[in-house]
């Protein structure tokens, strides 16, 4: 038996540059340390937080002792009604006239890939995808690997730590026509910069004269603005405004469900003939991936959007996790302003969302780790789940002292 | 005008079409053999015992949450997984050479192995380098490699329909004749569609060939234990194969020894030359996962990890594939009993020699027809048949559906 290898080619890939950030977290000793990494909610202990509608929906699935089947390639039925009723409201026309597809899928991230693969296979126009810059570092090699190609338009203005509109109008004036266009739907990641429903309104606008296909990320869905229909409003309105989008939803967040892997992908059609044409057509695509998703999750997830009372135990969940996040920030300004900082801290109020863009450059970002054990990505992004009443307060220290 | 208007009607996938005709059929003696998932002697899905126990323990259990698992998943389902199939006392997992890349069931672990063996392989972005898949195989392994990017997907001679057997000769023949550096999909245990094994003589033939032509191994594993009832009789040509030295994947799937399959639990069992090499594997495994599903479902992995990490679990567990498999061979030897009781024409013997859940009855599609037209009794056009949807309660009706079938229809 020979003693070469297969894999002596094969270069090390380079740690992921989001949880690598938990990695070092983890070996570090200080008392202190803050893990403002990963976009996972945490409670004001700081510890991860399993819903109660969660925990009640489980126990109501467990007494029903049901088997273990496989599911349909395309998922839980029950699921992917209740998670595009969710997205697009269930009084919605394009739902009422059937001409939509919804998949369950394996979170946002699956989701994503299927919408990708699909867009790879069978989208007539150019097979450019133009993301917004930044966009959530995932959404690249995820295009990529599905063989499209990646371009980009203006979004985040640094000099205001807010939404660059008219570098973004004006970007996207420029978009060949029938391209792809990303759309974050609402809790823009990584930067929480998320534009205003005028905004919206003039991005559709010149989104339609360019005949762009909208493709919107929704990871964030309540957990935003702590309202389901607010957070959904731009997708609607997209809706409303004649766009047939396809739609990327995630459950990770909003029912804290991570590692269940709940997720859904929405293609919105001409008609329910065509709907049916593409629904047969994801088919295809999922079975040779991993031929039918897992069921857990989707049954947790749809339990408690058709219950009554888990559904309002829900939502009032949300918004409290919502609220948390707001506090946070509010207190944060706060004694950063106390400190004595002469920096303008507003866009930590009004950004949106799980995370901030602090506006912290690499080096003081390095600081803050090497210094004082807060962990973040080098990008100046921060999770502010990761912040609570308890460490707050050094955070607050911590980021004055690298930036005064 | 939509975009999507040049969209094309995709066929449904014919094992799921064929559960939906059943499921419509209203005639009283309908019979499903269609789709591979375990039924009891009473024609109905079978929960583990042993999940059920370990399912009440997770949701009684406060500690756990469901934060994401690492990209590569559960750390012990992966080394449990990996050690169910190599052994307790491999000396490859001993040498720390051997890893797992937890996946959703045996499709996604195929999908995640084949999509690194495009990228890595036989030198980079190899998507002309041949993959040979046994003739006949599990229809998805065309899908599975071809979506991964590889354009020359062909057949490796397996079925012999004139003897109802392994076509040996042909399959030696094709690994002869294979380009170099070819990635064989061989079929750990209990070959489907057609439920026949290389013994271990023919395995023996096999991976000389393959050693001296460098011909990739890729084996797919879905039934261990569930074949002979026995696991380490199910992985002796994985065991084999990794004693000559070969580097290999192994798709393993747990839907169903486990019985688990709407959880999705897979793992792609990663043997490499050495620690190194395989660390640097491992590290590209994450990227092409993270681009997939990031990572995987923990629900599934945490049923089987409890349950092979526990020594009483472990046995009980054994003790359920068991009883499946045991009531699969009991099955083989009725039906086969009753065709021949019945004068049934031809030779019944494969029915008893063929191993798992499937066997090829060498019915002819035209027969096929009658069954499930005229019978009501559902079956694959190629003939296999699922032994789990036989019951002590339909098994006369189907020998003698089977019986009229051969005699009326040519």
């Amino acid at each position: 038996c020979t003693r070469y290898s297969w894999w002596g080619g094969v270069q090390m890939g380079p740690p992921d540059p989001i949880l690598g950030v938990t990695e070092a977290f983890k070996k570090d000793t200080n008392p202190k340390k803050m893990n403002l990494g990963v976009g996972a909610y945490r409670d004001d202990q700081g510890k991860p937080f399993v819903l109660s509608c969660v925990r009640k929906a489980e126990a109501i699935i467990a007494a029903k002792q049901l088997d273990k089947e496989y599911l349909p390639i395309g998922g839980l039925a029950e699921f992917s009604k209740a998670c595009a009723q969710l997205a697009l409201g269930p009084e919605n026309e394009v739902l009422k006239s059937s001409r939509s597809v919804t998949v369950q899928t394996i979170s946002g991230t699956g989701s994503l890939r299927i919408g990708a693969n699909f867009l790879a296979r069978f989208h007539p126009g150019p097979h450019d995808v133009y993301l917004p810059k930044p966009s959530w570092g995932n959404h690249t090699p995820i295009f990529r690997d599905a063989g499209m190609q990646l371009k980009a338009y203006r979004y985040y203005e640094p000099s205001t730590c807010g939404f660059d509109f008219k570098g973004a109008l004006d970007d996207i004036s420029k978009i060949p026509e029938q391209s792809i266009i990303l759309l974050h739907a609402c809790a823009h990641n990584p930067t929480g910069v998320d534009p205003r429903p005028e905004q919206w309104k003039e991005i559709a606008d010149i989104v339609k004269k360019r005949n762009l296909l909208v493709f919107f990320d929704m990871a964030y869905q309540g957990f935003a603005s702590g309202d389901i229909d607010r957070d959904a409003w731009a997708v609607r309105h997209f809706i409303e405004n004649g766009h047939n989008i396809v739609l990327s939803q995630s459950f990770a967040k909003n029912m804290g469900l991570y590692g269940e892997r709940v997720g859904g992908f929405t293609v919105v059609c001409k008609d329910a003939e065509e709907a049916k044409r593409v629904e047969s057509q994801l088919k295809i695509l999922i079975r040779p991936i991993y031929s039918n998703p897992p069921v857990n999750g989707a049954r947790i997830a749809a339990t408690i959007l058709n219950t009554p009372e888990l559904r309002s135990l829900w939502l009032e969940e949300v918004h409290g996790m919502a609220n948390r996040i707001i506090k946070m920030r509010e207190q944060l300004v706060a004694g950063l302003k106390k400190n004595g900082s002469s920096h303008n801290w507003q866009h930590v109020i009004d950004q949106i969302g799980m995370f901030c863009f602090t506006g912290l450059k690499p080096e003081q970002v390095e600081r803050l780790t090497k210094e004082f054990s807060v962990y973040m990505t080098k990008d100046g992004r921060i999770s502010m789940a990761g912040v609570t009443s308890g460490n707050v307060g050094y955070l607050a220290d911590a980021i004055h002292a690298v930036t005064k | 005008m939509s975009l999507f208007s040049d969209v094309p009607q995709a066929p449904p996938v014919a094992v799921f079409k064929l559960t939906a005709d059943f499921r419509e059929d209203t005639h009283p003696q309908k019979v499903n053999l269609g789709v591979g998932a375990y039924r009891t002697d009473d024609c109905q899905p079978w929960v583990l015992p042993v999940v059920k126990k370990v399912e009440r323990l997770i949701v009684e259990d406060e500690s756990l949450n469901h934060e994401y698992l690492p990209i590569l998943g559960l750390p012990e389902f992966r080394s449990a997984a990996s050690k169910v199939a190599l052994g307790d006392d491999s000396p490859a997992i001993k040498e720390n050479r051997v890893g797992g890349v937890q996946a959703l069931g045996g499709t996604g672990a195929l999908r995640i192995g084949a999509e690194f063996l495009r990228r890595w392989y036989n030198s980079v972005n190899n998507t002309a380098t041949p993959v040979y898949v046994s003739a006949p195989t599990w229809e998805n392994h065309n899908g599975v490699f071809a979506d991964a990017g590889f354009k020359d997907i062909r057949p490796y001679h397996y079925w012999d329909a004139a003897k109802r057997g392994l076509d040996l000769a042909g399959f030696l023949d094709d690994l002869e004749k294979a380009p170099e550096y070819s990635i064989f999909v061989l079929h750990a245990c209990a070959h489907n569609p057609t439920g026949t094994d290389p013994t271990q003589e023919e395995w023996k033939q096999i991976a000389e060939v393959m050693k001296r032509r460098k011909l990739y191994v890729f084996f797919d594993s879905a039934y261990q234990g569930f074949a002979s009832g026995s696991l380490e009789k199910d992985a002796w040509a994985i065991r084999f194969f990794v004693s000559e030295g070969f580097e290999l994947f192994i798709a393993q799937s747990f839907s169903k020894n486990f019985g688990l399959y709407n959880e999705r639990v897979g793992n792609l069992t990663v043997v490499s030359k050495d620690n190194e090499n395989l660390t640097r594997v491992l590290s590209q495994m994450e990227k092409i996962v993270r681009t997939t599903w990031s990572n995987p479902p923990s629900q599934g992995a945490r049923i089987v990890s409890k349950t092979l990490n526990c020594p009483e679990l472990f046995e009980e567990w054994k003790g359920n594939v068991k009883t499946m498999a045991d009531r699969v061979l009991l099955m083989r030897d009725q039906l086969k009993a009753k065709l021949q009781a019945l004068g049934t024409p031809g030779t019944w013997d494969h029915i008893t020699q063929q191993i798992g859940m499937f066997s090829f009855t060498g019915l002819t599609p035209k027969q096929v027809e009658y069954m499930i037209k005229e019978k009501h009794v559902y079956l694959m056009a190629s003939g296999r048949i699922n032994m789990c949807g036989l019951t002590s309660k339909n098994i006369d009706y189907v020998a003698q559906s089977i019986h009229e079938a051969v005699t009326k229809v040519q």
